[in-house]
């Protein structure tokens, strides 16, 4: 059978969580945390190979205490397994830091033939934790993967770049990163949520993950960029000419306006 | 650290075609080397491209290192890692940048930790501060918010976003090196065995973009803004949900989980103005709006913004341009 590992990660909705400008922060507790929508579709991809032929599928998330509910929400989606990578040592990673413990975690696992990343998460927003966590594992890794297209001996995927498919094949171990062109994710039934709330979601900590990793490499400390300041840009420098009336009149007021800026005509 | 020296760019091709972010590297990495009074590098990995890497040196560089192979027409991602990661170790720049394209972002990843370096992801600005280090700045977020980051690990690598920095005038005068290295090849543990390429429409490239949104009512109404862009030059863009539905292609969509573009003028018909839709577009020089609610948060960031409904609107606009130009 297939060993399949998703890395998901908790991150606020991004439709309701609050910047404030003056400090330059991001309020987490402005909005509830959900699993990286991202995720979801690297969640269905596996849940969906699971599916067609056999596989286990364990979710593996790093993030405070409260991540443990991403998980379980992974586990009514179809996941078997779900481990929280949970300690103040971990906190305050960057991608390579994250990866690396991420990576260590999956070895722990022992065997895994295939890694399933979201492209990238909506509030890091880097994409480089999939292609980092294949480099520390040695192994190869296909990113952008908006389709899969045979998994047997090989497996065979379209990865998609700046518009050019190319269909990529590899041997296992593998790592792909995913698009949301890949699937629609299912939505959890109830009594699959009702389980998901009893099974038990396993915990690791800094010291656990240490006798496979070298600890030096966790969290803050391990991590070689550093954030030194956060900005929270407001739209300055846009005219905001607003046109109101009947439709004539503000089609030709629009019209002006663009000619006036030198947009009026076809460049080509 | 102080015996890393120098700017190293990484000098993306496919299939033989340069990408122009690749230049604009050049253009900020020219920047940063006279700052920093250091070499200006570049590397390059294809098949036959010893023409290309001579017009690196023309757009900037002092020395571009070549890596010329049959099977370096196509990106081989896990031996262009091997050989820069090798380039690297001996050429030992502080600083080494990538574009965010697709290709610069998976490869980017791989090569900072085989060095056990930092990576700052799709930069938008780049800075040298007192002393001497790299300042990189970034939206995250999903483009709500700008992050100045610095690394403590050499080389400082960072990719950057394609059309925010500049590419330097051409000086066919200029003089530099290409110096030709011996390509080494691993075990091929992925291979490419076929390639689809773009059908065509490439929006991160065009000048003028009109984007339709959940305004439309159904998929035949983005009739209505061709006509639009017709006049104006332009090609289609679109919100996401309308490609979910599939109306319209995923190359036309604009936004977080879409394309990066940044034209002269975007025309945003019947879009909201969504954190992930700006996330996309809030770079364009001009940005119009045309929506039916006062309220919208596409009215925001707009230059210009008409309140109303876009199937009045729009076509009495195409009208009127098309006039003006053939009078
Ligand atoms: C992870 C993630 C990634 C995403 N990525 C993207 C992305 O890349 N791109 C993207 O666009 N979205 C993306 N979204 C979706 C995004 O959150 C919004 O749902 C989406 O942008 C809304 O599209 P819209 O503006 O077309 O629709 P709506 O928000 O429904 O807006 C429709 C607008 O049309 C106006 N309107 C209606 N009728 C008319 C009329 N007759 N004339 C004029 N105006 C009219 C309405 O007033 C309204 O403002 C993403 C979401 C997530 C969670
Ligand atoms: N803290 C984390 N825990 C588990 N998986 C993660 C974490 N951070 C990132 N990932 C995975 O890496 C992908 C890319 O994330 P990023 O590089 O942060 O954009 C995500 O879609 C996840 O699959």
């Amino acid at each position: 059978m297939i060993s399949i590992v998703v890395p998901i990660k908790q991150v606020p909705d991004m439709e309701r969580v609050k910047f404030d400008k003056e400090k330059g922060t991001v309020d987490r507790s402005s909005a509830p945390g959900e699993i990286n929508p991202f995720d979801l579709n690297a969640l269905e991809a596996a849940v969906q190979i699971k599916e067609k032929l056999g596989a286990t599928v364990t979710t593996v998330s790093m993030g405070p205490p409260q991540a443990e509910a991403a998980l379980r929400d992974a586990l009514s989606r179809g996941a078997d397994r779900g481990i929280l990578l949970v300690d103040r040592a971990f906190a305050g990673a960057d991608t390579w830091a994250t990866s690396y413990t991420l990576a260590s975690a999956i070895q722990r696992l022992g065997q895994t033939d295939l890694i399933v990343c979201g492209e990238k998460t909506v509030d890091g927003d880097t994409g480089q934790v999939g292609p980092e966590i294949a480099e520390w594992l040695d192994i190869p890794h296909v990113a952008y993967v908006s389709e899969i297209k045979n998994v047997g001996e090989k497996m065979v995927v379209v990865c998609d770049m700046e518009g050019d498919r190319y269909l990529m094949e590899s041997r296992f171990p593998l790592l792909i990163t995913v698009t949301k062109d890949i699937n629609s994710p299912r939505l959890p039934s109830f009594s699959d949520k009702l389980k998901a709330r009893k099974a038990e979601i396993e915990k690791c900590t800094a010291e656990e993950l240490s006798a496979v990793a070298d600890a030096s490499r966790f969290g803050l400390k391990g991590s070689p960029t550093r954030l030194n300041k956060v900005i929270v840009p407001s739209e300055e420098g846009r005219k905001g000419e607003i046109f109101r009336g009947n439709p004539e009149e503000t089609a030709l007021r629009l019209a002006d306006a663009l000619k006036e800026g030198g947009l009026s005509e076809n460049v080509k | 650290m102080k015996d890393h020296k120098g700017v190293m760019i990484y000098a993306e091709q496919r299939g033989g075609k340069v990408h122009p972010v690749s230049y604009e590297l050049l253009g900020k990495g020219r920047e940063i080397a006279d700052k920093l009074n250091v070499e200006l590098s570049s590397v390059l990995l294809g098949s036959q491209m010893a023409e290309e890497a001579q017009e690196l040196i023309y757009y900037g560089a002092d020395t571009v290192f070549l890596y010329d192979h049959a099977d370096f027409r196509e990106f081989d991602l896990i031996n262009y890692k091997r050989n820069i990661v090798r380039l690297v170790e001996e050429v030992r720049p502080e600083i080494l940048l990538l574009g965010a394209t697709h290709l610069g972002r998976s490869l980017g990843p791989r090569i900072a930790v085989a060095l056990s370096t930092g990576l700052t992801a799709d930069c938008i600005g780049l800075d040298i501060d007192e002393q001497d280090n790299l300042v990189q700045i970034r939206p995250a977020f999903s483009g709500n918010i700008l992050a100045y980051i610095r690394t403590s690990t050499r080389p400082q690598m960072a990719t950057i976003r394609y059309k925010v920095m500049q590419k330097r005038e051409r000086d066919p005068g200029r003089r530099g090196e290409v110096v030709r290295k011996d390509v080494e090849l691993g075990d091929p543990l992925l291979a490419l065995v076929g390639k689809e390429s773009s059908s065509g429409v490439n929006i991160a490239e065009a000048d003028v973009i009109v984007s339709g949104g959940r305004g439309l009512k159904k998929p035949e109404d983005f009739k209505i803004l061709e006509g639009l862009a017709e006049v104006l030059g332009g090609v289609i863009g679109s919100s996401r949900p309308l490609v979910d539905d599939g109306w319209i292609g995923k190359e036309h969509q604009v936004g977080f989980s879409g394309n990066t573009v940044k034209p002269k003028l975007y025309v945003a018909c019947g879009v909201s103005g969504s954190p992930q839709h700006l996330a996309g577009m809030r770079a364009s020089d001009i940005i119009v709006a045309v929506n039916s609610d006062p309220s919208a948060p596409i009215f925001r960031i707009a230059d210009y913004g008409v309140v109303g409904d876009l199937y009045e609107v729009v076509p009495k606009l195409t009208d009127e341009l098309r006039r003006r130009q053939s009078g």
